[in-house]
């Protein structure tokens, strides 16, 4: 075809364990996978595709490529699943770490591409099938099989251990009365309105964003806890992996953990792959149509609690800042229309990113590809220029994303392209323009 | 249940309301109050408060223990009446019961499991040599690198944990692969290793042990005392023993979808969309389970035998009667909390609701209810009119004739004793 050499990653997740295949481990595996876990949707998706090409110009990847069409969604699905069926699961070890590859680690399952797809076959679910067959068999980049490895031991995706995770707590709710008096973390606080959970990350290494939370939950009035046990993690790496078995297991113990507490609602932290997981693979799994509980994001908590008047802003957060919308709440939830909401009500000086809304580019680390690790860095930085271009051309100073793996992968772009811009959760803005009353200030 | 039986014989069982504690003064005295907790006698109230001096203390009828400590929490009675929460001064950790701190302490604690009886105190512990279990104040002579969970027999005299027998350098998936998870039984572990130990459970005599395991990346089963079933599935849900027997009950997911197994063989002939929280009846006799016989509908299966109605959002673990006639289960359907009661749902609806609560002779249910910010006492399907600000679940007098009430209104903690007559008319 003439198109450039790929540069050769290496990977144990992918070199090591495709040494232990054999063809008929592969081709079992496969068509049991093809024959027992797919059914009318597989078939309708693959006899209607046309092969136009249009989700080409919808994939950020293939944008930012050059338009080398090995990005192109189609052509994914062409380098993969195609073959795959068509050899009817008889393919090599060698073939199976390419389809990892391009399945993991060059396709955030974004879903943007369904929007430009004339019959809006879902792409992703087709990548997402490459990736469960390439999980079962154990081909899972190293750094995102660790980080399910560590769903499946700790029911957090950053092994957390059980006491790291309260103590973090007690240490934060300390840090939060530093700004507002009385603020609390109340732990297993049954029959509390709000369930909060959050994303393994926070406790890890950003934990000042619970202190944040505490701050806004204690000014805003708001009946709140968290779990001091496990189920305070929201987030399902193993959803992306293809380990559905572990998804749903983290999901299991996420909901039910807020039912023991006899919670209202679950209010969700900044991420929109947990959200994803929470609010719909997750509950399929499981058998629930929906969550057992009402599940929100923080975008839509944030949003009840500034119209109600709940949390008042003193001053509005003054530099130019500018969005990212996070594929999962945004194009798979409609919450756009409420971020332009927060992000107007708090800032003083907004810049629509171009395309927005539904329309926006993912952030490129979505999907468990920045889960995937540094060795694939270099090329998930280098397949989202456009995001790079989207962002400089709206001459913001701040990029506001309400996600953490939209925050991870726009530091990477930032970084990656000199952009001098800053990444900031809406918490961090929130608590620096909101009123705290006098007789909560410390 | 059988167990408060027992016990809530000696309770002051006299009709009418007593008040216990107003609990308004203490926010003149502390400058913070963490939540309320109270006895199952309805004689104690108490929350652990915080000082002038800073210091946290529990409070107890308005009275604070003797002792201070820089952070407490995990406050709550015992079944026997005590009072245990964890605290913590100079960095050094440990549970308190009753004003007297356990003369061993850790870098931290956490998980507190109390048995039926509450004689018995076993949690999670961290020391510098690593994690264990420590049970009424000693703690398991075997650390290991990290203990999850804590498991005690229902005789209160063993604990358990799943436990991590080898460290792992950072993104050793391969050295993951083949399996550093054990489950530690009054501290020494099982020889066998998996991927991961979950959700483990003791016979009733405290004897045996399962658990599920994982001995690879994608098949999942039962382990009893260390030796998994030979039957291998995707999935599987946590295992109890059949009472009086060796026998071990699991979900698990098969080819057919999600079945109830007894010692890995199929206990009912009908799959599920989804089966878990199977939960025997006291005279051993029944199990009941929280079943999804088609997508995204609820109901409880008894013996195989799924109950007519379903809901919509989730139905939460059955519970038997103490004579082990009758079984409820709150749900949660079309945006609503309700209880269903041998197959018939009560017709009011909440906007939360507690586990029932069953008579000694089962013919009396109680529940806690909740309703735009108040609470209710609902009995046999009657709600009684008096609404509180707060409220723990009901208790049956021996005879099953009145109820104990647990309840804040205005500030103040009230002890009421109800004739069962009076509350359903």
């Amino acid at each position: 075809m003439g198109l450039p050499k790929l540069p050769k990653v290496s990977d144990p997740g992918l070199d090591e364990t495709a040494k232990m295949l054999t063809p008929q481990r592969i081709e079992e595996v496969i068509n049991r996978v093809i024959q027992k876990e797919t059914a009318a949707r597989l078939k309708v998706y693959m006899n209607t595709c046309v092969h136009c090409g249009l989700c080409s110009d919808a994939c950020h990847w293939f944008l930012s490529n050059d338009r080398d069409p090995r990005f192109s969604p189609v052509g994914k699905v062409k380098q993969t699943l195609w073959e795959i069926l068509r050899k009817k699961g008889r393919v090599d070890p060698d073939f199976l770490k390419e389809c990892s590859r391009i399945a993991h680690t060059e396709c955030n399952v974004c879903r943007r591409c369904s929007m430009y797809c004339p019959f809006g076959i879902d792409i992703a679910y087709l990548l997402l099938l490459v990736r469960r067959i390439c999980s079962l068999l154990g081909l899972v980049p190293q750094f995102l099989q660790d980080t399910v490895n560590s769903h499946a031991v700790t029911l957090n995706q950053m092994w957390v251990k059980q006491d790291e995770w309260i103590d973090t707590l007690q240490w934060q709710e300390e840090d939060a009365r530093d700004e507002v008096k009385t603020a609390r973390i109340p732990l297993d606080k049954e029959g509390a309105e709000v369930f909060y959970s959050i994303i393994g990350p926070e406790p890890k290494i950003l934990a000042q964003l619970i202190a944040n939370m505490a701050q806004i939950m204690t000014v805003g009035g708001v009946d709140w806890t968290m779990p001091s046990l496990d189920g305070w993690d929201n987030s399902n790496m193993a959803m992306y992996s293809g380990d559905f078995e572990t998804m749903g297991r983290v999901e299991r113990v996420h909901h039910e953990a807020a039912l023991r507490l006899k919670c209202r609602r679950i209010v969700m932290g900044e991420c929109g792959h947990a959200f994803r997981g929470a609010m719909y693979d997750g509950p399929k799994w499981l058998g629930w149509k929906e969550p057992p509980i009402p599940l929100i994001h923080a975008i839509d908590f944030y949003h009840e609690l500034l119209t109600s008047g709940r949390i008042k802003i003193k001053q509005k957060f003054e530099e130019p800042v500018t969005v990212q919308d996070p594929c999962n709440v945004v194009r798979g939830r409609g919450l756009g229309g409420k971020l332009r909401e927060i992000v107007r009500m708090t800032c003083a000086n907004f810049t629509e990113p171009e395309p927005g809304l539904e329309h926006n580019y993912c952030c490129g680390a979505g999907g468990g590809t920045i889960n995937c690790g540094p060795p694939w860095k270099p090329s998930r930085v280098k397949g989202n220029r456009v995001k790079a271009e989207q962002f400089e051309a709206t001459g913001a100073h701040i990029i506001i994303t309400p996600c953490h793996n939209c925050h991870s992968g726009i530091e990477d772009i930032v970084a990656g392209y000199n952009l001098g811009m800053h990444v900031k959760f809406f918490s961090e803005i929130l608590v620096q323009v909101m009123d705290v009353p006098e007789d909560l200030q410390a | 249940m059988h167990q408060a039986r027992e016990w809530n014989g000696d309770w002051d069982w006299e009709t009418g309301s007593r008040v216990i504690a107003d609990t308004k003064p203490w926010n003149e005295s502390y400058s913070e109050i963490h939540e309320f907790v109270t006895s199952r006698d309805g004689e104690k109230i108490a929350a652990v408060v915080k000082t002038e001096d800073d210091t946290h203390v529990p409070c107890v009828n308005g009275q604070p223990w003797s002792n201070t400590f820089e952070k407490a929490w995990s406050l709550r009675f015992c079944p026997d009446g005590r009072l245990f929460c964890f605290a913590m001064n100079d960095d050094e950790w440990t549970a308190v019961v009753d004003d007297e701190p356990w003369e061993e302490t850790f870098d931290f604690v956490w998980n507190p499991q109390i048995s039926l009886d509450g004689r018995t105190l076993a949690v999670n512990v961290r020391s510098p040599e690593g994690y264990g279990i420590a049970l009424n104040g000693r703690s398991w002579e075997q650390r290991f690198v990290e203990a999850r969970s804590c498991v005690l027999s229902p005789d209160g005299l063993r604990t358990a944990a799943n436990v991590q027998m080898e460290s792992l350098a950072e993104g050793d998936i391969l050295g993951f692969a083949k399996g550093v998870w054990s489950l530690a039984v009054d501290g020494r572990p099982w020889d066998a290793r998996f991927l991961n130990v979950w959700g483990c459970t003791f016979s009733d005599d405290g004897e045996s042990v399962a658990a599920e395991v994982r001995p690879n990346l994608i098949e999942q089963t039962i382990a009893v005392d260390g030796k998994p079933w030979e039957q291998r599935f995707k999935a599987v849900w946590e295992p109890v023993f059949r009472p009086g027997t060796r026998d071990v009950i699991a979900p698990a997911l098969t080819g057919e979808g999600w079945k109830l197994l007894v010692n890995g063989k199929p206990l009912w002939d009908r799959s599920f969309t989804q089966v878990w929280h199977q939960t025997f009846s006291p005279d051993r006799r029944i199990v009941a389970a929280v079943a999804c016989p088609e997508f995204g509908r609820w109901t409880v299966v008894v013996d195989g035998n799924l109950w007519p109605c379903t809901f919509s959002h989730v139905v939460m673990p059955p519970v038997f009667s103490p004579d082990s006639r009758r079984i409820g289960a709150i749900f949660r359907d079309e945006g609503s909390w309700g209880l269903v009661v041998d197959r018939d749902p009560w017709p009011d609806r909440f906007d939360m609701i507690w586990d029932p609560v069953f008579s000694p002779d089962g013919d009396t249910v109680a529940v806690k209810a909740e309703k735009r910010g108040k609470y209710y006492l609902a009995v046999n399907g009657k709600v009684y009119p008096r609404a509180y600000d707060a409220m723990w679940d009901p208790q049956f007098s021996p005879d099953g004739s009145k109820i104990l009430v647990r309840a804040i209104a205005d500030g103040t903690f009230h002890r009421i004793v109800l004739p069962v007559s009076e509350v359903v008319g």
